[in-house]
């Protein structure tokens, strides 16, 4: 059965569907990633959309699993290249893209990535000193 | 009650498994430029001629589809028939409505392709099976 390549690039994996995706492809594609996402530590997941002419509610529901699956292990994705027609199609058919981010092209994608990951960082570190209060705990006097 | 009357000859494809949803989708495509829609207007035909083929493969047990080239008198258009001998739909006014699913999907399918088409029309029958007609008309 074919795949869809998955490449590589620093700390990034980057999709290109350049194929009618049939629906076993598609759930192949999901299954491929997260081992990609774990195997290689990667933290971003590009899936470049430019050459696929639909985008039916079959895969866009494979592109928000996709997102959600790299959530939990710790890779954020965007989706870039969506066509002008496949967007109208998509608002009008319906279709949550919750939790689908998106860029024009590659190198936006990249750069979204980048900023997620920096800004994740700054969170972190303020978690640590906004953690939030407990409640039963006695509030402070204020002075 | 869709007013189309057949300007060609129409074309048919089985749907037996995923590659024939494929299929179906590149003969409604290829059937689209031909009628000269616009890009967005084959967008949505394929599109929803996708959420139709799958739902003749999951819920009817396959089955097959109808590409027939339609006129109205004033426009062109392209109809699309979807006819599957399954189980047939018990409440068609919940299988119409977003977010209701038997198939573990997302139950965009029959709205969303609803909402693509120009005209749309089901008929089923418990027991003996669902058939759906939808034209897309040129603008």
């Amino acid at each position: 059965m074919d795949r869809v390549p998955i490449l590589s690039l620093r700390d990034v994996l980057l999709v290109s569907i350049q194929v009618d995706l049939e629906d076993q492809l598609a759930v192949r594609l999901q299954e491929d990633l997260a081992e990609r996402i774990v195997a290689t530590g990667a933290h971003g997941v590009i899936i470049d959309i430019t050459a696929l002419d639909i985008v039916d509610s079959f895969v866009g529901r494979t592109l928000a699993t996709i997102a959600s699956v790299s959530r939990v292990l710790d890779a954020d994705t965007v989706v870039v290249g969506m066509r002008p027609a496949v967007a109208i199609t998509l608002v009008e058919l319906g279709l949550p893209l919750h939790g689908i981010r998106t860029a024009l092209n590659v190198d936006l994608g990249l750069d979204m990535l980048q900023q997620t990951r920096l800004s994740a960082g700054a969170d972190r570190e303020t978690d640590v000193v906004e953690a939030s209060p407990d409640v039963s705990a006695p509030q402070p006097v204020p002075r | 009650m869709i007013t189309a009357e057949p300007s060609g000859p129409a074309q048919e494809q089985q749907i037996v498994s995923d590659d024939d949803v494929v299929r179906v989708r590149q003969l409604v495509r290829a059937a689209a430029i031909a009628t000269k829609l616009s890009l967005v207007d084959q967008t949505k035909l394929v599109t929803a001629a996708s959420e139709l083929a799958r739902n003749t493969l999951v819920h009817g047990g396959g089955g097959h589809a109808r590409v027939e080239p339609v006129t109205n008198g004033f426009r062109n258009g392209l109809r699309l028939v979807f006819t599957d001998q399954g189980p047939g739909i018990e409440d068609v006014d919940r299988a119409f409505a977003d977010g209701y699913s038997t198939g573990g999907g997302l139950g965009l399918g029959l709205s969303g392709a609803r909402r693509l088409m120009d005209e749309f029309e089901l008929v089923t029958t418990i027991g003996k099976g669902t058939c759906v007609a939808a034209v897309k008309w040129e603008r």
